[in-house]
């Protein structure tokens, strides 16, 4: 088991076996994703007050979910890299971070096209809008800083420490943000006892919920396997590769 | 046997203080920033008393926001150039305090400054006089919280030539719940309702601050010296 993880953690390994998972991986998502959507946008009933703009849930809210989500997977591959110094912690973090900021950028899109609509404008300063925008600053500073420093290796863990802070301020500036001000519909699904979202209307939700999660994890291996290239370029393994795939 | 650390820190804090009084100018800068900055407000929006009374809190404290940032780079970039910071990492004392001496200069120096010109830009901007105090307040709680959360941002872009633009991506969201809680308090005294909850926590954010920053500017020191 410890060799397993051992082996994984090698970028030569975890080069190969992610190749061999995303196609699966891939796979799974495209299900998903066709379920969910059927489910979201045909099974599932009109809302009786909100009508079919309802239906934008489907992306919105998953998209939410996915962009604090991977925010902390960020911060937590950001973390191992520090302390342990696996590289390809270092790796994960990097990849996750443009793959975040673009969720975050869809929740933001998606809540203001329902916005319209519903509360007739593109945009409040409604407490969860302003923490999902605050979010996206936050991505943006981990990737700026990504992009401005040469060195990967300093880049990297510069990143995680930049990370790190922002995973520490983000439960502060979201209650600050929400004393400040909301409009925001309450939680409807994380209430566990008894969801007021109906189950014909769940079901759809959990799907893309677990859509979009693997859609990280195949964009997330796709990057990380082009990043885990890109470092280990002067690598013994990877001239190996670029041979072989000369003779192809 | 090498001095005690309280030492090591009040001989830091002594050198920066007379290295900021040698250079006066570049001290200076920031607090005229800020007064700037505030005056433009009412020759952009109104100069009615009504409209500038209800911006005043919100306008000083970006002001001041803006200002610490502007001041920020001086915290470890000179120091950074000529190699003192690499001398500073390399003793033997911990560098989370030395940290702390740093950052307290850098506060002497543009915080306290900021907070005495305050009550003049509460003039400009017809702020009333019950709220010039709960101002003090919040700016002498908020500015230092300012200076340790800048100090992780200085210390992540000081090995770049060009980080200004990327240190204020950085930091500014950071200062978003000072920012808040601090204009909040202002507005709030202006309209004679209780502030003790905003100033109770922007003191909890100093604690915070004042316990976890350093640690965080420390390590971000020496990722960036390599």
């Amino acid at each position: 088991m410890w060799r397993f993880f051992h082996k994984l953690a090698s970028p030569r390994y975890f080069y190969d076996i992610a190749g061999h998972l995303i196609p699966w991986l891939g796979g799974l998502f495209a299900v998903l994703l066709i379920v969910g959507l059927y489910g979201g946008l045909v099974l599932a009933p009109a809302d009786y007050q909100q009508g079919d703009s309802f239906r934008i849930i489907y992306i919105h809210v998953p998209s939410a979910w996915m962009s604090l989500f991977i925010y902390v997977v960020m911060a937590g591959a950001g973390a191992i890299g520090l302390i342990w110094r696996i590289k390809l912690a270092d790796v994960v973090a990097a990849s996750s971070a443009p793959i975040g900021a673009s969720f975050t950028f869809l929740a933001l899109v998606t809540g203001s096209l329902w916005g319209k609509p519903m509360w007739g404008t593109w945009w409040v300063w409604d407490a969860r809008l302003t923490s999902e925008l605050i979010l996206l600053f936050l991505y943006l500073g981990v990737i700026g800083l990504y992009g401005a420093i040469e060195d990967k290796r300093s880049a990297s863990r510069a990143a995680a420490v930049l990370a790190l802070v922002g995973v520490v301020n983000i439960p502060i500036i979201h209650y600050s943000v929400e004393w400040w001000n909301t409009l925001h519909q309450g939680p409807t699904v994380t209430k566990l006892d008894a969801p007021s979202i109906h189950i014909s209307m769940l079901l759809p939700l959990l799907a893309m919920a677990l859509a979009f999660m693997f859609y990280y994890a195949t964009a997330l291996l796709l990057r990380a396997r082009c990043e885990v290239l890109e470092r280990e370029r002067h690598a013994a393994w990877t001239q190996e590769l670029a041979k072989q795939w000369e003779h192809q | 046997m090498a001095p005690g650390i309280p030492h090591a820190c009040l001989t830091l804090l002594k050198r920066d203080l007379l290295l900021a009084v040698r250079r006066r100018n570049e001290v200076i800068n920031p607090i005229l920033f800020f007064i700037v900055v505030v005056s433009l407000f009412p020759m952009g929006i109104s100069p009615e008393r009504g409209l500038l009374q209800a911006l005043a809190p919100g306008v000083i404290w970006v002001a001041a926001l803006l200002a610490t940032l502007l001041s920020l780079e001086s915290m470890f970039r000179s120091d950074f150039e000529d190699g003192a910071l690499e001398q500073m990492l390399l003793s033997p004392y911990p560098v989370t305090f030395l940290v702390h001496a740093k950052v307290l200069a850098h506060w002497l120096v543009t915080g306290l400054p900021l907070l005495l010109i305050a009550p003049l830009l509460g003039v400009l901007m017809a702020l009333p006089e019950q709220a010039m105090g709960t101002l003090l307040a919040t700016l002498a709680l908020g500015t230092p919280v300012l200076s340790l959360v800048g100090a992780i941002g200085v210390a992540l872009t000081v090995g770049l030539r060009r980080g200004g633009a990327l240190l204020s991506l950085l930091v500014l969201p950071l200062y978003i719940p000072v920012l808040i809680f601090g204009a909040n308090a202002v507005d709030a005294s202006a309209a004679n309702l209780p502030i003790a909850g905003q100033l109770y926590i922007l003191g909890a954010l100093l604690l915070f601050a004042v316990t976890l920053a350093p640690i965080a500017t420390a390590a971000a020191l020496k990722i960036s010296t390599g």
